[in-house]
């Protein structure tokens, strides 16, 4: 009797503080990983929440952006003077931003998928040079690239097509992008490799051909991916807008913000942002699905593989 | 055959053409006029900058002023280069310390979570720059939100002017604003390594902490360094951040340097040699990236 008592736990509760208590928790090796589980949820909180409260913001029914004084929609629209609606420096600056996003995608796209297949399939060591160029177009702060074509702008004479204003801006601001689908067409060309194109030049396929009616098809997620990326960068940038902008006709969203934020802005510049950021989050819920639909059947987590793009 | 060879031999250079020709006259050509504006001469009657476009007439009277003023006895540069330093290291340091855990967390233990975590990993790069500083500028005015958190619903009144050129602003500024372009980078090198290789350890007895030691930190440099370099090379070019947290030549960093340089007519010449200065001085950085980046493109540079 005794001996079983022995060989049995001594204490029950013991046992269970031994097995469940902090020191068991910490020693065993396949726990959660709660302290990474913390630090992650607490900073995603820290990253979004301060640009929740300025959205919740831009429907303030007073002027206050730290005081809730009930929901409006007059920073919007109902404001005669001050909503964005209203006042024209601001929805023009909305525009503006979107016709910069639209037209530097149209032609910073095809520029860029044209130079990803040259400098991938023409060899020497003049593409490696330029594909130097074009990664160091890429790396370089923006600063430099936007001051530079700042100071090329006021250089050259006016008649020029590259001079201050919205050609110039986005003149610039494909300058600054076109290396985006560059580098994500040349993954993509990579794991493609070169076995789909020779199968449709030994089937009697042109190399215009088969680049046409083969590689293209196939390139078609990484362009349509870096079309979204491009498209999203340019409505977020400031520098290279801000330093080829001609005048307050050719301010986008960002220069707005940049010039008000530390004066005495209204909500409507947090509704002005909102309506930024709502087209920015239409551009890549679109891009997301179409992105999905063209890589139906390839396995991978179309999220991941859509992140992996970035 | 012959003719279509001949073709196809001019494929490809003719598609690279456009691309090459538009990076020789907007990024090549650009880097040419800021130095002959920075040897250039100054308009004596408007003060306006003169460039001077051959190499061997260059002078460099608004170069060494620039360089005596950072260096010389009349440092007036100086602090602003100093401060660059900091609050650069210590803005790079923190983003490590935030992006690894949560890059680390999301690719090894993210399982059914996996696709929400990432989706709200990215959401940041869709708001705008801009909008996300807007949103730090509204809570951190002397009535916003966090002075009033600090105040415990006015229990004790803070009023602490957190805009008013203050360095943990500006640092937590450019913490928030360039830590997305370190995680997605991070997550992707993390989520690159071999699952297989981290059970091979943990089953042959590693603990946790001695399997990331030995295999998951070795194994995540190259992505380290690379994911550093994104976000430290803006980091020493942003001057909006500076700007719009604080606005105080007490914080100025060498972006705002630059940028109020060559702002001024007078002063192109000076921000051209800050350019210059700023280029040479990253040089080696970028190169580093740019060779890694083309060595994972399956290229030798």
């Amino acid at each position: 009797m005794t001996a079983v008592d022995l060989a049995a736990p001594a204490d029950p509760v013991a046992v269970a503080v031994r097995r469940h208590g902090p020191v068991a928790w910490f020693k065993n090796p396949w726990r959660r990983p709660r302290i990474l589980e913390t630090i992650t949820w607490l900073y995603l909180a820290w990253s979004l929440l301060p640009v929740l409260i300025a959205v919740l913001f831009s429907f303030n029914a007073g002027k206050s952006r730290s005081v809730w004084q009930g929901f409006s929609l007059r920073w919007y629209w109902s404001d005669p003077n001050l909503s964005v609606w209203n006042d024209t420096d601001l929805h023009t600056a909305l525009l503006h931003t979107l016709l910069l996003g639209v037209l530097t995608t149209v032609i910073a796209v095809p520029l860029g998928v044209a130079f990803a297949l040259g400098l991938d399939r023409w060899h020497g060591r003049l593409p490696s040079f330029w594909n130097v160029q074009m990664l160091l177009s890429f790396v370089v702060p923006e600063i430099i690239l936007g001051v530079s074509l700042y100071f090329l702008a006021s250089q050259l004479p006016v008649y020029t097509p590259f001079q201050p204003g919205t050609w110039g801006q986005v003149i610039g601001l494909v300058t600054f992008q076109m290396s985006y689908p560059v580098i994500i067409v040349r993954a993509r060309l990579l794991t493609i490799g070169k076995q789909y194109e020779e199968a449709a030049t030994d089937l009697g396929a042109s190399p215009i051909g088969a680049l046409r009616r083969v590689l293209l098809p196939m390139l078609l997620p990484a362009i349509f991916a870096s079309s979204v990326l491009v498209f999203a960068d340019v409505i977020d940038d400031f520098v290279i807008v801000k330093y080829l902008s001609s005048s307050a006709v050719t301010d986008t969203v960002a220069v707005k913000i940049y010039n008000t934020a530390r004066g005495a802005p209204t909500p409507a510049l947090n509704a002005l942002a909102t309506l930024l950021l709502i087209a920015s989050l239409g551009a890549i819920v679109l891009g997301y699905l179409g992105y999905r639909f063209m890589t139906r059947g390839e396995g991978k987590s179309s999220l991941e593989s859509f992140a992996g793009q970035l | 055959v012959s003719a279509g060879s001949r073709r196809s031999r001019w494929l490809w250079p003719g598609l690279a053409l456009p691309g090459v020709l538009w990076l020789l006259v907007l990024f090549l050509l650009p880097l040419y006029v800021v130095l002959c504006l920075a040897f250039g001469s100054l308009d004596p009657i408007f003060r306006s900058p003169v460039p001077i476009w051959t190499p061997w007439n260059w002078e460099t009277s608004q170069a060494s002023y620039v360089l005596h003023h950072i260096f010389g006895a009349h440092d007036i540069y100086g602090p602003a280069i100093i401060r660059t330093v900091v609050f650069v290291l210590i803005a790079s340091v923190l983003c490590l310390a935030i992006s690894y855990p949560v890059a680390y967390f999301v690719s090894r233990f993210g399982g059914r979570r996996k696709g929400l975590l990432l989706t709200l990993l990215i959401a940041p790069f869709w708001i705008s720059y801009m909008m996300r500083m807007l949103a730090w500028v509204n809570l951190l005015q002397t009535d916003g939100l966090v002075n009033k958190a600090l105040s415990v619903g006015g229990l004790f009144p803070v009023h602490v002017a957190w805009l008013d050129g203050r360095p943990a602003t500006v640092i937590l500024g450019l913490v928030y604003g360039y830590v997305p372009y370190m995680i997605l980078p991070l997550y992707a090198g993390l989520d690159r390594i071999e699952i297989s290789l981290i059970e091979a350890a943990r089953d042959l007895g590693a603990s946790r902490w001695s399997t990331f030691r030995k295999i998951t930190l070795p194994m995540s440099k190259p992505a380290v360094i690379a994911s550093l370099l994104l976000v430290t090379l803006p980091m020493v070019g942003d001057y909006f951040t500076n700007d719009l947290l604080s606005g105080s030549p007490s914080t100025s960093m060498y972006g705002n340097l630059i940028n109020n340089a060559v702002l001024s007519v007078s002063k192109v010449g000076e921000g051209a040699t800050f350019l210059i200065i700023m280029f040479i001085v990253l040089l080696v950085p970028m190169i580093y990236y740019v060779r890694a980046t083309a060595r994972a493109e399956g290229e030798t540079v």
